[in-house]
This record gives C-alpha cells, structure tokens and sequence, in this order.
C-alpha cells in the first residue's frame, strides 16, 4: 500500500487527492496542513471582506467529502522533510514516513520592514485568519491606509470601503499595477476607486507606521506627510513558502522547481500550486504563477504522476479572471511590460509569463467603462485585456490560446479608429465556422 | 406597454426558461461560493463548476441569479436545444 503524504490544504492539495484517489483506492493519504480552518476559497476571502458572502459559505466541499476519499488530516507544522529515509518530522515531534510527497505549501504575502510593522492594527490578507482579523478590526476603525499594487492590495481597499471605512490608497508608483495594466486601464481602475470615496496617494512610499499604547496610530510617509489611521494593510507581493523544501536540499529558486511531470529535484517528492516553479515551454524558463486554476491543475497532474499514471503539465497561456474596483477584467497571454514599483517579484493572481512581452504592437477599443485591448505579434494575438463586457472574453481566450493567424485582417485591427470590438467579433464568427468545419 | 409586447416578453422568458440551462466554465472559477450562496433553491453550482458540468438539475429555475452574481463570469446560459424545430422534426414528434 501506497503512502502518500501531501503538505497544504490549498486547492493544489485537494486536487492532488481527488487524482490520486481516481486512480488508487487503497493507498494511504495524509494531508497536514497548519491553516486550522482547512480547505477554503483563498481567493473568496476578497467577498468575505465585501460582505457579499459569510464565512460559512467559502467552504467548497461538502464536509463528507474527505472522508469519503479516505483521508486523515493532521493539523501540524513539517518541521523537516528528509529525502533519503523517505520520513517527515512534525513540530510535535511525531514522525511519518511516506512513500510519494507533496508539497503544496502556497505562498505568504511579503512583510514590509517598515517601522512600527508589528503594532496591532497592520493587517495583510493572506488566509482566513487575517480575513476575520481584518472584519473584527473593522468594526471599531474609522479610516485604513493601503500600501501595495496588484489584486489583494485592491481587494482590500474595496473591502474596507464596503466597510464604510475611510481608505487611504498609497501607490509607490505613478498609477495602479503598471505591469500588467496600460495607462488607461490603471487610470479607469482608480477613477473608480475615487468615486467610491478612496483616496489615492501617488509616488508615496511608508516611512514609518506610529503607534500609540501598542495600536496603529498614524503613518509617516517617506515624505513626511502625516496620515492618521486605525489600520494598515499591506500588500507589497508574496513570497511563496519554500524554506522546508531548501532546507531539505531540493532544488529551489524562488519557488521549488519542477519538471512537467510536477517533480520536484528529489524522486518522490513532488510540487505545485504558488509554491512551484513551473517550466514554461513558451519561454523554456521556470516561471512563477500565483493563480487559483493553474494551482488546480498542477496538483492534478502531481496527484497522477504520485499514482502512478504519468501525466505532463502543459502549461497554458496565463489567464486570469478578477474584479478589479467592481469591473470584471480578464487579462490572457502577455500584456504588460516592465516592473512595478508597488510589487516584490509576483502578487496573488499574478503571473510572470504576462510581463514577457516580445515585439508586440497594442490595439485598443474603449467606450466608458468597457475597454478591450490585445497585444498582437506578428500573425498572432499574444495577449489580451478585456474589462466590463466580458462577451469577447471567451472567444478571445480561444484566439490566443490556439495561436491563430490574424495577418490577414491585422492592418485594418491597428487602424487607430478602427472599432475593434466588431471587427474581432466578426473574425472569430469566421474563423469559427471553418474551424469547425476542419474539425468534424 | 401593448399587450403584444407583454406577450412576447413572456414569450421570451418562457423560451429561457424552457430551453435554457447554466453551463459553468471551470478555468475561470475560485470555488467562492457566490453562486450557490444565492441559489434561490439552494443548487450547488459551485460543485457543478468543479466538476464542469452544466446546471441540468430539474429543479432549476433559471432563474440567473448565479450567472448574474459571479464575480468573474464563470456561468452563462447555453441552448439546450432540446425542443428545437430541428431536433423535434428529427426525432419525427
């Protein structure tokens, strides 16, 4: 009988689990994870702080569900992992040997190392914990600074204003999250924010957070400037959590690399989801993807491989759907270029293949709030943005995801009138029907 | 409004709801949870959207509370074409 151990009850752990069980029914499976609150939607919790869900309902599976794959949890912190004798050591001193491993640890937000960090008040946003810690805070605060770029640093800033909390936004930079999004987009994202009452803050950076009687205060900026608050939260990047996988000597970059197979340096071992650096095939690099679907399909593809049925991650383009100051944006292949001032390395919902950019050339539509823009190379679509209407959206994926030829209508697309929106509407419909008609 | 119009309004509906279903697509979702949350008749759709497979519960009302709530575009409705002119003629009914 097969022991199998996986570390991390994130989605890249469950969903190892639902393959090795597809595939072994007698095999022995530990989950040990240190979040007490188990498998939850991470990226749910951005709902939780709106109010628009309970923190009941971000448990995805039912709670039978476990149990009938036949798994024991353990609640406990690795505090080793030993390669050659096959063996896990816990912070209790209990020792577990295992025949295949996963680990699937994720990823922490990075700690800011400003002064004053410590004071109760300084929130992030990583897991559950910080979510109730944040709603409990709320509840008795008056105004919130926000420092960071990205998703979460958004989605705290619209759940603390949905929390009538005065919200001060500190960008380090000179618009919202400038690697991934053009001029435009970060401009549409922060009018927004501004008329929902949040005060943006450009080129500022946290000097000093102040505190009195132990609780957050004031912040300095590094200009000087004083900002009275109840709150701060902080959103510069994550890191993801490797330490266990150095110190037992397997092979780490900034995640733990891994082969298409999910395979970490070490024979039984294996990785995946924010803690994994995944090759990409694109760029023949190892790259880091903090994404919820791609964590998914790793740890599927690691539970197979774990199994005994080989199986090879191929990565797709990068794609991602979020909501950015409540407009719905999906952001597909490469569209960005350049390094954000407010981000250390990767944000959650991030993924680095978006900022390879080779020579591209943007086309873009807008009309209010609904604004479509693609990055083309020469015969193909490498990327696309697409917020408010989101009809485009799903053709578009398939566009660039089947890497198809647009040299024969790319002229007319870059016309600067050019109403682009139709006329990708009108290709696709085209392009569809003889697809379809070569695919019978 | 004419009558004709209330009729065909009605039409419409009757025709979504007749030949209609929710169809999730699973690359897009974070397992939050909104849909079901929502669900007037408490469907999980969230499990629906794990698993990729369309909302063909019979009980499901069509109503579009899911597809109009999730956050990031994961359900639409799709034909079922179940009782298309073509399918009915095909079948001879």
């Amino acid at each position: 009988m097969v022991r199998y151990v996986i570390i991390g009850s994130g989605v890249a752990g469950i969903s190892a689990i639902e393959a090795i069980r597809s595939r072994d029914y007698s095999g022995d499976i530990t989950l040990i994870s240190d979040d007490p609150f188990g498998y939850y939607s991470r990226p749910g919790l951005a709902y939780y702080l709106t109010g628009e869900l309970g923190e009941q309902h971000l448990y995805p599976l039912p709670q039978q569900r476990l149990p009938e794959l036949r798994v024991r949890i353990l609640q406990a912190r690795v505090a080793h992992i030993q390669p050659g004798p096959h063996c896990l050591e816990l912070d209790n001193g209990i020792r577990l040997p295992y025949d295949r491993l996963m680990i699937a640890t994720g990823a922490s937000a990075a700690r800011a190392d400003t002064p004053g960090a410590d004071l109760a008040g300084v929130v992030k946003l990583d897991n559950l914990e910080d979510a109730r810690y944040i709603i409990k805070l709320a509840r008795k605060s008056r105004s919130a600074v926000v420092v960071g770029g990205g998703i979460t640093a958004l989605e705290l800033v619209e759940g603390l204003r949905a929390r009538k909390i005065r919200t001060h936004y500190f960008l380090r930079g000179e618009r919202y999250w400038s690697n991934v999004l053009d001029e435009t987009e970060s401009r549409i994202v922060e009018h927004r924010l501004k008329e929902e009452g949040v005060q943006i803050y450009y080129h500022t950076e946290l000097g000093e957070i102040l505190g009195r009687n132990g609780r957050v205060a004031a912040v300095r900026t590094k200009a000087g400037r004083l900002v009275s608050c109840d709150m701060v939260a902080i959103a510069i990047g994550i890191r993801p959590r490797t330490a266990l996988a150095k110190e037992a000597g397997l092979q780490v970059e900034r995640g733990i690399i891994v082969t298409e197979h999910m395979q970490s340096s070490e024979a039984d071992i294996y990785a995946a989801g924010d803690v994994a650096q995944v090759y990409d095939p694109l760029t023949g690099k190892h790259v880091l993807d903090s994404l919820w679907g791609p964590a998914r399909e790793q740890g599927y593809v690691a539970g197979q491989n774990m199994a005994g049925q080989a199986s090879t991650y191929l990565k797709p383009i990068a794609f991602n759907v979020t909501r950015l100051a409540n407009l719905t944006t999906t952001i597909i292949g490469t569209v960005g270029r350049g390094d954000d001032e407010d981000l250390f390395g990767i944000a959650r919902g991030d993924s680095e293949v978006w900022r390879q950019l080779p020579d591209a050339i943007a086309a873009q539509a807008d009309f209010e709030v609904n604004r479509l823009r693609l990055v083309m190379a020469n015969n193909t679509i490498i990327g696309a943005i697409i917020m408010g209407d989101q009809t485009l959206s799903r053709p578009l994926q398939q566009l660039v995801a089947k890497k198809v030829d647009i040299s024969t209508v790319r002229e007319r697309w870059l016309k600067p009138d050019a109403p682009l929106a139709e006329l990708v509407t009108d290709f696709y419909l085209q392009w569809r029907q003889s697809d379809a008609a070569r695919q019978p | 409004m004419k009558l004709k119009n209330l009729l065909r309004q009605e039409h419409t509906r009757r025709q979504a709801l007749a030949e209609g279903y929710v169809v999730p697509d699973s690359s897009r979702c974070v397992q939050c949870g909104i849909c079901s949350y929502y669900c007037p008749i408490n469907i999980d759709v969230r499990r629906h959207a794990w698993e990729g497979v369309p909302v063909k519960d019979s009980h499901c009302l069509t109503c579009g509370e899911c597809v109009a709530r999730c956050p990031r575009g994961v359900l639409q409705f799709e034909r079922t074409h179940l009782f298309s002119p073509q399918r009915i003629a095909a079948i001879g009914a």
